[in-house]
């Protein structure tokens, strides 16, 4: 039997909004007990760690993560998306089907159960809504469940066809599975790449209008309403899908919306002189809009949010702003950007955790999120006043595409455990 | 910041004189410049306009001295114009064939950049289809570099040009109005254009139907019209944009018979601007589909003029970005 005792911690648990003094017992990769003030009693020759009043909470659950296996290893694979979630205390993180091939058959799913057995974080397929992604024909729903897919999501892509987005949402009631669903009317936004505005304008870049984002969520809005289905928004990057989400919220408890941390810490100034790493989907909008976002963080309306983390070779980004490929990396910067909003007093360190564990792992149905006697043991500390620099020579991802590169954050994570396991330790 | 001067300065006969001062190794944008280094500019032109006529164009300042046009998009004319300038400048003027080369073959942009740089040119002339390319660019080289248009982003050379014509005709910059009408959301001509007059402190108006005005031009320009006859009350200036039919028809505009009727200049509209107003274009012209070949050929057109100006506007540029004060 192995033990683990963290003790002087600041035990932060979103499932029960419990944040008091304590310590935390591990047993055989399962949270064993919490105690407030003193350490429980420990076997003999359990290891103990002195917390130092930092905040131990559950590891992060990460809904949107992109990675290059199989098909495009150059990018990232899931070992290296592993070690930088790891890294950025994340210890889930449920992987898109946009991979070579795309994820939308039993075969693949368990491909991908098969490869990330060993890995530093916990991994979850999540399958495509359509055939190839290709927006026409549903999956087989049944099957993928029972192969392990967690939830049925398109990625990058999104679904123009209203009766296919319609079938998908009746079917997937058959079993009880959430729809993860980028809206994007992509007539709309066809030849935009970023924020259409006085910005976009000014640089010569064509826009991508609000609408090709708050168009096709109304439509999906009111499907999931009518259907009953368990609809997830992706990312929503508007004050108006903001608002639209928190209408549909009002009366139908089973829709939901996630925020990219982009979307949450950015904004389209970013971009500056033609800087093709903030090429994004949903692009980067007005500061207005990324006002309402965080309100609407701050409120519930958006309840999950994830890093969006998708790696892109130089290669695809050393180009013209036009001709880049959009993504970014964010696993290992995930939570130091989301303490921004909580150290400017905008959103409470609860709200943010939330978002960040228990939300996400209820939606896809992991036992993850809670500090709950039982759970397994997947933790992070966090000191949340440590100064650091986003270095790129630093990064563990494959990739570089940062959006925080030379970012001064404020607040890390010091450990991770996984199962009990320490996967991640800081060196600094 | 100094008040701009608008006056050209006095031709010097036979001798040109020695480019202004200039703290930038590029030319990228109208956006990177101020008045003082706009009207500097224009005043250096005008030399080489003077050279320009003389029966011996030739001058040795960038003897020696390696020029080469790299041009992603064709354009027979801007091409042209920018190797006369070389030439006339006794720079080595080397053309890139960009479809024969193996840039179309899959290249990138930043190995295109590391080879060219590598012949040790000492200034690249750019045009490319995407904004920001050019500035991509010139990040990867170590020589000076011009942009010859970056998409709908900028085309400094033909602001500079357009307002050399104009000071030309008119004296000054400042309190002037001009209009510019056609497709402003896909104009760099545009953009440039606006930048510099405003800086210079003319009044300017677009023109176009709404569905080539671009969100948030109000920034840029003083007034919008999408009643062309409005537009062009009183105008000082009239500048005309190319139509690009292929891009524009059924999406934009619905066909070309109704884009000229309502914003093809012909003489009954151009009756509405101010009665000593001149047309500019920059070519090359669709004639009857954005302006009526009568009013391009008139009196007040001054579409030929404009291409000689280009010549001397590249020339002085060139000059300026290479001479040894300012590198």
């Amino acid at each position: 039997m192995t033990a683990l005792v963290i003790e002087n911690a600041r035990l932060m648990d979103p499932a029960t909004d419990r944040d008091e003094k304590g310590a935390l017992l591990v047993e055989n990769g399962v949270i064993t007990e919490t105690a407030a003030g003193a350490a429980p009693g420990a076997p003999d020759g359990a290891q103990r760690i002195d917390a130092k009043g930092k905040v131990l909470a559950p590891g992060l659950v990460d809904l949107r993560v992109f990675t290059g296996e199989p098909g495009h290893e150059f990018r990232e694979t899931l070992q290296s998306a592993a070690e930088a979630a790891a890294a950025g205390g994340v210890t889930s993180m449920l992987v898109m089907p946009d991979t070579e091939p795309v994820i939308d058959s039993p075969a693949l799913v368990n491909y991908i159960l098969d490869r990330a057995r060993d890995y530093p974080a916990r991994i979850y397929p999540a399958a495509a809504i359509t055939k190839g992604l290709e927006g026409n024909e549903i999956t087989e729903f049944g099957l993928l469940k029972s192969a392990g897919a967690r939830a049925f999501a398109e990625g990058r892509k999104s679904i123009a066809n209203a009766a296919v987005i319609q079938a998908a949402m009746l079917y997937a009631r058959n079993f009880g599975m959430p729809l993860i669903h980028l809206p994007y009317e992509a007539s709309l936004g066809a030849d935009g790449v970023m924020n259409e505005g006085a910005v976009a304008t000014l640089r010569g870049l064509r826009g991508i209008p609000r609408e090709a984002e708050t168009i096709p969520l109304a439509r999906d809005l009111q499907l999931a309403e009518k259907t009953g289905a368990r609809y997830h928004a992706a990312q929503i990057s508007t004050a108006r899908s903001a608002d639209l989400i928190r209408f549909s919220r009002e009366s139908c408890s089973t829709i939901s919306a996630g925020v990219s941390i982009n979307s949450l810490s950015l904004n389209e100034n970013d971009i500056g002189p033609y800087r093709t790493f903030f090429k994004l989907s949903p692009p980067l909008r007005h500061e207005n809009d990324r006002q309402a976002i965080v309100d609407a963080l701050a409120d519930g309306t958006i309840s999950i949010l994830h890093s969006d983390h998708d790696p892109q070779d130089t290669e695809m980004k050393r180009r013209p702003f036009a001709e880049a490929a959009d993504g970014a990396i964010g696993l290992e910067t995930l939570l130091a950007a989301a303490l921004r909003i909580v150290h400017d007093g905008t959103v409470p360190l609860m709200t943010v955790l939330k978002a960040l564990t228990i939300n996400p792992a209820s939606l896809i149905g992991i036992e993850a999120g809670s500090l709950a006697k039982g759970s397994p043991a997947d933790l992070v500390l966090i000191d949340l006043d440590k100064p650091w620099l986003v270095r790129e020579t630093e990064i563990r991802s494959r990739a570089r595409n940062t959006t925080f590169e030379g970012a001064r954050m404020t607040g890390k994570v010091v450990m991770t455990f996984v199962g009990g396991k320490t996967v991640y330790a800081d060196a600094s | 910041m100094a008040e701009p001067t608008t006056q050209s300065a006095t031709p010097t006969t036979g001798e040109a004189g020695s480019p202004p001062p200039f703290r930038h190794r590029h030319l990228l944008g109208i956006a990177d410049l101020d008045p003082v280094e706009i009207t500097a500019l224009l005043d250096y032109s005008e030399r080489m306009v003077e050279v320009s006529r003389q029966p011996n164009k030739k001058r040795a300042t960038l003897k020696g001295r390696t020029q080469i046009n790299l041009f992603f998009e064709n354009s027979t004319r801007t091409q042209a114009s920018f190797e006369l300038a070389g030439k006339r400048l006794s720079a080595d003027v080397m053309n890139m064939a960009v479809k024969s080369s193996s840039i179309s073959k899959g290249e990138t942009l930043i190995d295109t950049a590391a080879t060219l740089n590598a012949m040790q040119p000492d200034v690249i002339v750019i045009r490319h289809s995407a904004a920001g390319a050019v500035e991509l660019l010139s990040q990867k080289v170590g020589c000076s570099v011009i942009n010859a248009g970056d998409g709908a982003h900028e085309h400094p050379t033909q602001a500079l040009l357009d307002a050399l014509t104009i000071r030309r005709h008119k004296n000054r910059l400042n309190g002037l109005t001009v209009a510019i009408c056609g497709d402003i959301a896909n104009s760099r001509v545009a953009r440039s254009n606006l930048i510099l007059l405003g800086q210079m402190q003319a009044r300017t108006r677009v023109i176009a139907p709404a569905t080539m005005l671009p969100p948030g031009i109000e920034l840029l320009a003083t007034e919008v019209f999408t009643d062309m006859e409005e537009g062009l009350k009183g105008a000082d200036v009239v500048m005309m944009l190319r139509i690009q039919n292929e891009r524009a028809h059924g999406k934009l505009i619905p066909s070309v018979r109704e884009y000229y009727q309502f914003y093809g200049l012909d003489e009954k509209k151009l009756a509405l601007a101010a009665p000593d107003a001149i047309v500019m274009h920059p070519g090359p012209m669709n004639r009857g589909v954005e302006i009526d070949p009568l009013v391009a050929d008139c009196p007040a057109s001054v579409i030929e003029e404009q291409v000689e100006m280009g010549v001397a506007v590249r020339m002085a540029v060139m000059e300026t970005l290479l001479s040894q004060g300012n590198q």
